[in-house]
């Protein structure tokens, strides 16, 4: 309508009678033809008067997005920069009208809970009352949570187990004391403070002039020290080497301690000699053994004499002791100056040892003393012998409580000899008898050897001595002129004659003529007879029973009987060295079940006995044997009497 | 008089001689032995005329510097009987008359 344009033309026509009439008014000739067509124009009161080539003017009007209305120039203060900004973006927006609207969304929360609401009215208004509470407790049950829907997992993780732990430390140790307090005792042992104090005043006087010799034992004191370190290494040395050589040879010590032979029950009568230990030195290596014997206190302990036999090989001599527990090595060394050819270790005090040499002396030994001389020789003392000496027995101590041992020797005297003071004096026991073969005006010169003597273990002053020619003369200390008894035992030397340790009445001998005799001393024959092959070299009767002895040839063999089981025959007869090597001594230790045996070679080897050899009479049901040497005499006799 | 006159002297004498301590019997190591009669000593020096407070300050003493649990007893004329800890025993006498025995035994 308000576009211009020349619409009506036939507008205009109707118009143009309007128009007529306002001209005046300055408006669009459209306008004013509509203006013009039904109304007649009014003009209200405070209307603009404008001139018609006013009205006519085209005023254009832009549409803008901007609101005419909002502030274009707000200011803001800015406490950043402490002035005031003017604000660039000012709101354009003017709402014209605003109207809250009541739809809800019916998916949304509220529309939903609002639908609820509606059904439950709905619901509430329609039915009646009791109905209305069932339902509404029907829904209230079906609302509430079962208690069987519920899950539970419960795991528990392993608890160790408790342990009870307690201790105890130990409490410090305590003492008692006790004592008095009295003003006399405190008195008095003021007065001893005293005392002592001047004592110590006059001493501190008297020692500042000894100043000098002070010093002078102040230095022997530390030298002394100074090898008592050394010696005190030396003990602990020892124990180590000792157990070194346990740990060596410890298969050896034990068998010696606890092997028996189990076979031997199955070998009937017969028994075997185990081999243990070997002993030997090397600077004996030429020499051979000649003499042994056990300590008697100290049952490992045994001396061995070395020297020779032969006539032609007279070189040095040796005199060693051994113990069972260092085989490797002896514990005393003595270096003779002639060969060793019997020794014996005194009964009571086993540190002095009697030694007889092939040059005549006799020496004795104290193992005690650190010296490697004897404490007594017979060498610068008259009456020594003029030949070997072939046995030496100690004696009892005699009236003056002197010690004293008896020789033999190849000069066919049987000497006593004293140890007085610092010297050997000696005392001639008697004389061997000579044989009848050499002329009466030889008596003199050719003496007749004795090769073996031997005590009685009961009563001392009988003895026996064996002699080259194999007579065995009974003699006492008493008789100095004659011997009681002579027996005709062997063709040839004697070797050794041995009283028995239980029985009084008998004794062995044993000599180069292959044989081995046992006597009774009340006759003159022999009661056993035992032939060995070889020249018998030594025979020893066991300590342990009265029936029991073993004898060593020079083949090499031990030769173990026991009469008690067998009368004819060994129980063992056993090689124990290697070939062409001959036994020259055996010896039974006193305690224990060994035999050490001596050869050519310097080497002496221990042997057990096994326990066919050491079989004690058995015992009968009901009846208590007695225990002891009588028992040992009771066998014995019984043997012999059968024999009578 | 001239007597009486010694007698005092003599008194006198034993007094000044006799008054130092001296240990009777004790198996303590050596510094703890000094310690222990130095501090003997003191006390009771510092409680002339009352024992028990001596013994209380010498007690109370020990049981600090080495340890639970000390005994102390002072006196003239006492016979006793205690067991204790080995090397924690000390018996003196002091003053010419005054016998002091301290001992742990816990």
């Amino acid at each position: 309508m308000s576009v211009p344009h020349k619409v009506g033309s036939v507008k205009s026509k109707q118009v143009s009678s309007f128009v007529m009439q306002d001209e005046e008014e300055g408006l669009d000739t459209a306008e004013g033809e509509e203006w013009m067509q039904g109304k007649t124009l009014v003009k209200p009161p405070d209307q603009l008067d404008l001139t018609e080539a006013e009205l006519n003017e085209e005023i254009t009007r832009v549409l803008k997005a901007s609101n005419p209305n909002a502030p274009q120039n707000v200011v803001r203060y800015s406490f950043k920069e402490g002035c005031y900004k003017p604000i660039v973006f000012v709101d354009q927006m003017a709402i014209h009208f605003e109207l809250e609207g009541n739809l809800v969304h019916k998916d949304s929360d509220e529309g939903r809970r609002l639908m609820a609401k509606q059904a439950e009215v709905d619901d509430g208004g329609g039915d009646e009352r009791p109905d209305n509470v069932a339902i509404k407790a029907g829904k209230r049950e079906q609302k509430l949570t079962n208690q069987f829907n519920f899950n539970e997992r419960a795991s528990q993780t392993l608890n160790n187990a408790p342990r009870d732990i307690s201790c105890q430390t130990e409490p410090p140790p305590r003492a008692n004391f006790s004592a008095t307090a009295n003003q006399w005792e405190i008195y008095d042992f003021y007065v001893e403070e005293l005392q002592r104090r001047e004592k110590s005043k006059e001493k501190h006087e008297g020692q500042f002039l000894n100043k000098e010799e002070d010093k002078s034992k102040k230095k022997m004191i530390q030298a002394e020290t100074q090898n008592d370190d050394i010696s005190q290494l030396a003990k602990v040395v020892k124990i180590i080497e000792r157990m070194v050589n346990q740990n060596i040879f410890d298969d050896v010590a034990q068998d010696f301690m606890y092997f028996e032979d189990a076979s031997d029950e199955f070998r009937g009568e017969k028994g075997t000699l185990l081999p243990l230990w070997t002993f030997q030195y090397d600077k004996a290596k030429s020499l051979s053994v000649t003499a042994l014997c056990w300590n008697h206190k100290y049952n490992d302990l045994f001396a061995v004499g070395l020297g020779s036999h032969e006539f032609t090989q007279q070189g040095g001599g040796m005199l060693l002791f051994y113990t069972l527990k260092n085989p490797s090595y002896p514990e005393f060394i003595f270096n003779t100056a002639s060969g060793v050819m019997c020794l014996d270790i005194h009964e009571h005090l086993s540190y002095l040892v009697a030694v007889g040499l092939y040059d005549g002396c006799v020496a004795v030994y104290n193992l005690k003393k650190k010296t490697d001389q004897p404490i007594y020789n017979s060498r610068a003392s008259s009456g020594k012998h003029t030949s070997a000496v072939m046995q030496v027995k100690w004696q009892k101590d005699d009236l003056d409580s002197n010690h004293n041992f008896i020789s033999v020797s190849a000069d066919g005297r049987v000497v006593s000899w004293t140890l007085v003071k610092h010297e050997l004096v000696f005392t001639d026991i008697i004389k061997l008898p000579v044989i009848d073969t050499i002329p009466d005006d030889l008596n003199d010169v050719i003496p007749t050897v004795g090769t073996s003597l031997d005590f009685h273990k009961q009563k001392d002053y009988s003895f026996l001595v064996g002699t080259e020619h194999g007579k065995i003369h009974k003699g006492s200390k008493y008789y100095s002129s004659k011997f009681l008894e002579k027996y005709d035992a062997h063709f040839m030397n004697v070797t050794r004659v041995r009283w028995n340790p239980f029985h009084p009445d008998v004794f062995i001998s044993c000599g180069w003529d292959w044989m081995v005799k046992i006597w009774d001393q009340t006759m003159k024959s022999p009661v056993f007879t035992f032939e060995l092959k070889t020249s018998v070299t030594d025979v020893a009767w066991a300590p342990y029973s009265s029936t029991v002895f073993a004898a060593v040839t020079t083949d090499g063999k031990v030769h173990v009987f026991d009469l008690n089981i067998n009368k004819y025959e060994a129980l063992c007869q056993q090689k124990v060295v290697s070939k062409k090597t001959k036994l020259f001594n055996i010896e039974f230790n006193p305690v224990h079940p060994i035999i050490i045996v001596g050869d050519d070679r310097g080497h002496v080897t221990s042997l057990k006995l096994s326990p066919n050899l050491r079989k004690k009479p058995k015992e009968k049901k009901g009846q208590d044997l007695p225990k002891g040497p009588e028992v040992e005499i009771a066998k014995m006799e019984q043997l012999l009497s059968s024999l009578r | 008089m001239a007597e009486t006159g010694d007698g005092k002297k003599e008194d006198a004498d034993y007094k000044r001689l006799q008054s130092f301590p001296l240990i009777r019997h004790t198996d303590m190591p050596e510094e703890m032995r000094v310690e222990t009669m130095e501090l003997c000593v003191t006390a009771c020096e510092k409680f002339a005329s009352n024992n028990e407070s001596a013994a209380k300050m010498i007690k109370e003493s020990m049981d600090k510097k080495f340890g639970s649990s000390w005994h102390v007893v002072i006196g003239e004329g006492f016979g006793f009987e205690v067991s204790h800890e080995v090397r924690n025993l000390l018996y003196m006498f002091f003053g010419g008359s005054l016998a002091v025995c301290v001992w742990k035994c816990s």
